[in-house]
C-alpha cells in the first residue's frame, strides 16, 4: 500500500523518548547509542532479594564503593552498541583471517628461528589463560556492575577477551604445525612453572574481588596496561626485528583492540575520578594497593623476554601507565 | 613436521575448553560461590556439549551480517514513514505493551545471562551463557531502535521506561524475570532457557512476528525474524542444560522437576499477555490463542515431555489446567484491559463486528455463551454515549501478578481464588499453580512489590484514583491511555490517511 499524503499530517509529535529527553534536553533527537544504553537497567521496585546475595537488591549501587549520582554517566566514547560493535569486530576478524591465511600459506612460523618460537611457547601461549581470566572478570563487571552503559560495554570487553584467547590459540597452533600439544604445554607452564605463578596468583585473587569498579581498575587498567603492550608491542617489536612478520600478523587484532578499548577504560575511570574527591582517593588507593602485585607478576616475564633490556622495557611500560594515570587525574606509580 | 588437520568440533573445543583451570591460590568454591547452593550436583562439567560451537570470530561475522541487513531496513522504514503501512493504529497497542514489558525483559534476560555467564564453573556452559547474554542485549537494543520511529508519531511509547518499574500490568513480566535472576544459576537457565525459550517461546515469537507481518509492520517483522535465528540457538541451549543436569546425578531430578513445574506455570501466566494480543489487539488475525496453544503446547509440548520421560521427568504440574483454560483467558483479560485502560499506557476498544464473529468462530464452545454478551453490554453503554471504566485496580495474584480474572475450570462463572496463610498474613492467588509456587518459597514471594497495594499505601506518588495513578505513570488520558476511538492516536491516524478510518472489515490480511 502506498499513500500520497500531505507531509503536514506526518510531522512527528516528539523527537525522542521521555527518558532521553530528560538527559539531552527538549527538542533534540537522541542517537542510536543513547537509545541503546540509557536507563535500560531497572533501578527500583525490585520484587525479590537475590537468593545468592540477600543483603543486596538485584541491581545495587552498593556493589562498589565508587559513588556516582548517575551511573549512566559511565558512557563509552566508542559509542558501541551491539550493531557497531559486531560490525567493527567482523571487519577485524576478516583481516585476522587473511593474516592467518598468509602465515599458513607462506609457512612463516616454519622459517622463524627456534629461539623465538621457543619464546612464543614459553611466554605467549600461556597468556591464553590470562585472557580467560580477563573474560571471567569482565563478565563479572557485566553482571554485577551498575548501569547499562557500563555493563553492556563490559560484556563486549569480556567477549573480546575470549576472542583474544582464541586468536592466541590459533597462533599457538600455527607455531606448532597445528599440533595441539603446544596448548597442553602452555597450560602446564601456567599451572606449574615458577615464572608464571605470581601472575596466576594475581589473576585468581582478582577473580574473588567483589567491588566491581576495583576489579575494573585492577584488570582493565593496571594488569592490561602492562601485559598487553608487553606481549603485543614490545615482544612483537623484538620478533619483528629478526625480519619475520608471522607474530606481527597473528597479533594485529590485539594491538588495535588495546588502543581502541583503552579509550573506554580511561573514559569510565576518568568519569568516576572527576565526579567526587572521594572517588579519586579510592581510585588512588586501589592503584597503590594493586600496583606492587602487578609489578611482581609482570617482572619475571619481562626479564625472561628481554634479559639485559628488561629494565628499559619495564620503564617504558610504567611510563605509559603513568601517562594514562596523569590524564585520569590519578597519582603516578613508582 | 606434518600438519595435523583438526576437525571443526575438535578445533572449537581447543579454542574454548582448554582455557579454564582448577584454581589453587583461591579455592574453586570461592571463585564460583553460587553454583552449589541449589543442591544441583555436577560430577563432570566436561560432559557439557557446547550447543553453539561458535568461536568469537564466527559469532562476530554472522551477527554483523544480520545487523547490517536489519538496520538497512529500519533506516528505510523511518525514511519512508513505514508506520503508514500498518493495518490500523489499534495494532500499536501490541507494540506498546511489547516496548513497556518485553523489551525490558530482554534487557533483564541479558543481565541474567551475564550473571550466570560468570557463575557456572564449567567453561563451556559459561561461554554459552555469555553469548546468549550478548544476543539478549541485541534484542533489547534492536527493539528500542525499531520502536523509536513509532514513538515519534504515536502515544504510549515515550514513557515506557518510566512505567516499566511501576505499572500494575508490567509487574507481570518484571516479577517473572526478577524471580529468575534472583534464583540460583541452575534455576535461572531452567526458567529462561528451558521453560521460556524452549517450551514456550514459539507461543511468544510466532504470533508476535507473524502478527507484525500480517499487519504491515515491517520494522517489527524484521527485528523479529532477525532475533529468531538467535532464538534457535537459545532453544538448543535450553534443552542441553536440562539434559546435562539430569544426566549428572539422579538427585537433580526432583529439583529440576520443581523448576520445570514452577516455570511452566509462571511462563504460561505471562503468556496471557500474548494470548490477548493475538485475539484482540491484531486487527488482522494470525491464529487464535487456543489454536496456538493446541499446536505449540498440546502437540509439541507432549512430544518433548515424552522424550524427557526417560530421565524421570514428568509433564509440568497443572498443564491440564492451562489447556482447560484456553478458551477463556484471553476474553477475560481483554475485558480487564477494556475497563482498566485509563490506568495503562495503551488504548483499548470493543472488538468490531468482524472480530466478534471471528471470535465466535474460533471459540465456539465459550465465546457466544459467556463473553459476547459481556461485550454487547459494554457496546450498549457506548451507544448511549457512555464508556464503562472501572474505578479501581483489580486484585492481582501474589505470585504471577496477573489480575485475578481467572475462573474455575469447571465453572466459568466462578472466579478462581486461592489463599495461603504464612506468618499470620493471608496471601491471594489466581490458581493452585501460583499458590504452590508461593508455598515452596514463601520467604521469597512475600517480598513481591504488588502495585495495587502500593497505591493504597500511598506509594504511587500519593495517587488515590485511577487518573491520578495514570498521571504518576506519566500516561495522559486520551494521549497514552483510555478508549482508542476517542484517542489522539486514532485522530492522527485518520489525518495521516486523508481523514479516512482504515479499520479493517475482515480478519484476513
Ligand atoms: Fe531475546
Ligand atoms: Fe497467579
Amino acid at each position: 500500500m502506498s499513500i500520497d499524503i500531505k507531509t503536514a499530517n506526518i510531522e512527528p509529535v516528539r523527537l525522542t523518548f521521555d527518558h532521553l529527553e530528560a538527559r539531552i534536553g527538549k527538542g533534540k533527537s537522541a542517537t542510536r547509542y543513547q537509545e541503546a544504553v540509557h536507563d535500560f537497567q531497572m533501578t527500583q521496585n525490585f520484587h525479590y532479594r537475590p537468593t545468592w546475595e540477600p543483603e543486596m537488591e538485584l541491581f545495587d549501587v552498593r556493589r562498589t564503593k565508587i559513588q556516582l549520582d548517575d551511573f549512566d554517566a559511565l558512557t563509552d566514547p566508542r559509542q558501541y552498541y551491539y550493531g557497531p560493535y559486531t560490525i567493527q569486530r567482523a571487519k577485524q576478524q576478516d583481516n585476522a583471517d587473511s593474516n592467518f591465511a598468509l602465515i599458513e600459506k607462506r609457512k612463516l612460523f616454519a622459517t622463524m628461528s627456534g629461539e623465538w618460537t621457543d619464546k612464543i611457547r614459553r611466554l605467549i601461549v600461556p597468556l591464553r589463560h590470562v585472557e580467560w581470566g580477563a573474560n571471567t572478570n569482565n563478565t563479572y563487571l557485566s553482571g554485577y556492575g551498575y548501569g547499562a552503559p557500563f555493563t553492556s560495554a563490559a560484556l563486549m570487553h569480556a567477549m573480546d577477551r575470549l576472542g583474544i584467547a582464541q586468536y592466541l590459540t590459533r597462533l599457538a597452533l600455527a607455531v606448532n604445525g597445528q599440533d595441539p600439544v603446544i596448548l597442553d604445554e602452555g597450560k602446564a607452564l601456567w599451572l606449574d612453572d615458577p615464572l608464571w605463578q605470581p601472575l596466576r596468583r594475581l589473576v585468581e585473587d582478582a577473580m574473588v574481588q567483589k567491588d566491581w569498579f576495583e576489579l575494573h581498575v585492577l584488570q582493565n587498567l593496571l594488569q592490561d596496561s602492562q601485559l598487553v603492550p608487553l606481549a603485543f608491542v614490545h615482544f612483537d617489536e623484538a620478533v619483528g626485528a629478526t625480519g619475520n612478520v608471522a607474530f606481527t600478523l597473528g597479533t594485529e587484532f590485539m594491538r588495535e583492540w588495546f588502543n581502541e578499548s583503552s579509550r573506554w577504560v580511561d573514559a569510565t575511570i576518568k568519569t568516576a575520578s572527576s565526579a567526587k574527591p572521594e572517588n579519586r582517593q579510592l581510585l588512588n588507593d586501589w592503584v597503590a594497593l594493586w600496583w606492587p602485585r602487578v609489578q611482581e607478576a609482570v617482572a619475571p616475564l619481562v626479564l625472561a623476554a628481554f634479559g639485559a633490556e628488561a629494565s628499559a622495557v619495564s620503564g617504558a611500560l610504567t611510563a605509559a601507565l603513568n601517562l594514562r594515570l596523569g590524564k585520569l587525574g590519578l597519582e603516578a606509580v613508582a | 613436521m606434518a600438519e595435523k588437520k583438526l576437525g571443526l568440533k575438535e578445533k572449537y573445543q581447543l579454542m574454548t575448553r582448554g582455557l579454564d583451570w582448577e584454581t589453587t591460590y583461591q579455592p574453586m568454591d570461592k571463585v564460583f560461590p553460587y553454583d552449589k547452593y541449589e543442591g544441583i550436583k555436577i560430577k563432570d562439567w566436561d560432559k557439557w556439549e557446547d550447543p553453539f560451537r561458535l568461536t568469537m570470530d564466527a559469532y562476530w561475522k554472522y551477527q554483523a551480517e544480520k545487523e547490517r541487513k536489519l538496520y538497512a531496513i529500519l533506516d528505510s522504514f523511518s525514511q519512508n514513514n513505514g508506520q503508514l503501512n500498518i493495518s490500523d493504529a489499534r495494532y500499536l497497542t501490541a507494540l506498546k505493551i511489547w516496548m513497556q514489558g518485553i523489551t525490558p525483559a530482554e534487557y533483564n534476560s541479558h543481565r541474567g545471562f551475564c550473571m550466570v555467564g560468570r557463575q557456572f564453573r564449567g567453561a563451556g556452559a559459561r561461554v554459552a551463557c555469555q553469548m546468549q547474554a550478548l544476543d539478549e542485549l541485541r534484542h533489547a537494543q534492536t527493539q528500542i531502535h525499531a520502536f523509536s520511529h513509532y514513538n515519534k508519531h504515536f502515544g504510549g511509547f515515550h514513557q515506557a521506561m518510566h512505567m516499566r518499574d511501576r505499572a500494575w500490568y508490567l509487574s507481570i513480566p518484571k516479577s517473572f524475570f526478577e524471580d529468575a535472576m534472583t534464583a540460583g544459576p541452575f534455576e535461572f537457565v531452567t526458567s529462561i532457557s528451558f521453560a521460556f525459550e524452549y517450551v514456550l517461546t514459539n507461543l511468544l515469537f510466532m504470533p508476535f512476528v507473524s502478527g507484525a507481518a500480517y499487519n504491515g509492520d515491517m520494522a517489527t517483522t524484521t527485528f523479529g525474524f532477525s532475533a529468531q535465528s538467535d532464538e534457535s540457538r537459545h532453544m538448543t541451549l535450553g534443552l542441553e542444560v536440562v539434559k546435562f543436569v539430569l544426566e549428572q546425578h539422579e538427585d537433580n531430578v526432583p529439583i529440576m522437576q520443581r523448576y520445570i513445574d514452577k516455570w511452566f506455570w509462571r511462563g504460561y501466566r505471562l503468556l496471557a499477555l500474548v494470548g490477548v494480543m493475538m485475539d484482540y489487539m491484531l486487527p488482522r488475525k494470525v491464529m487464535s490463542w487456543a489454536e496456538a496453544w493446541g499446536i505449540y503446547w498440546e502437540e509439541n509440548g507432549t512430544a518433548l515431555f515424552n522424550d524427557l520421560a526417560r530421565y524421570g521427568i514428568k509433564p509440568p504440574k497443572y498443564h491440564e489446567i492451562a489447556t482447560a483454560e484456553k478458551n477463556h483467558i484471553t476474553h477475560q483479560a481483554w475485558a480487564v484491559f477494556y475497563t482498566a485502560c485509563p490506568a495503562t499506557g495503551f488504548h483499548a476498544w470493543l472488538p468490531q463486528e468482524y472480530e466478534l464473529d471471528w471470535l465466535s468462530e474460533k471459540y465456539g464452545s465459550t465465546f457466544d455463551r459467556y463473553y459476547r454478551p459481556r461485550f454487547a453490554e459494554f457496546a450498549r453503554i457506548e451507544r448511549e454515549g457512555g464508556r464503562f471504566y472501572t474505578n479501581r485496580l483489580p486484585l492481582v495474584c501474589q505470585t504471577c501478578q496477573v489480575p485475578d480474572f481467572f475462573t474455575e475450570v469447571d465453572n466459568p462463572m466462578k472466579q478462581s481464588i486461592r489463599q495461603y496463610e504464612w506468618q499470620g498474613m493471608k496471601y491471594n492467588f489466581c490458581s493452585d499453580g501460583c499458590r504452590d509456587i508461593f508455598a515452596h518459597e514463601p520467604e521469597k514471594f512475600c517480598q513481591a512489590y504488588i502495585p495495587p497495594q502500593q497505591i493504597y499505601q500511598g506509594n504511587a506518588g500519593g495517587a488515590r484514583t485511577l487518573p491520578e495513578y495514570a498521571a504518576w505513570l506519566k500516561c495522559e488520558f486520551g494521549k497514552d491511555s483510555g478508549e482508542y476511538y476517542t484517542s489522539e492516536d486514532y485522530a492522527r491516524w485518520k489525518a495521516m490517511h486523508g481523514g479516512n478510518d482504515t479499520t479493517p472489515s475482515s480478519a484476513a490480511a
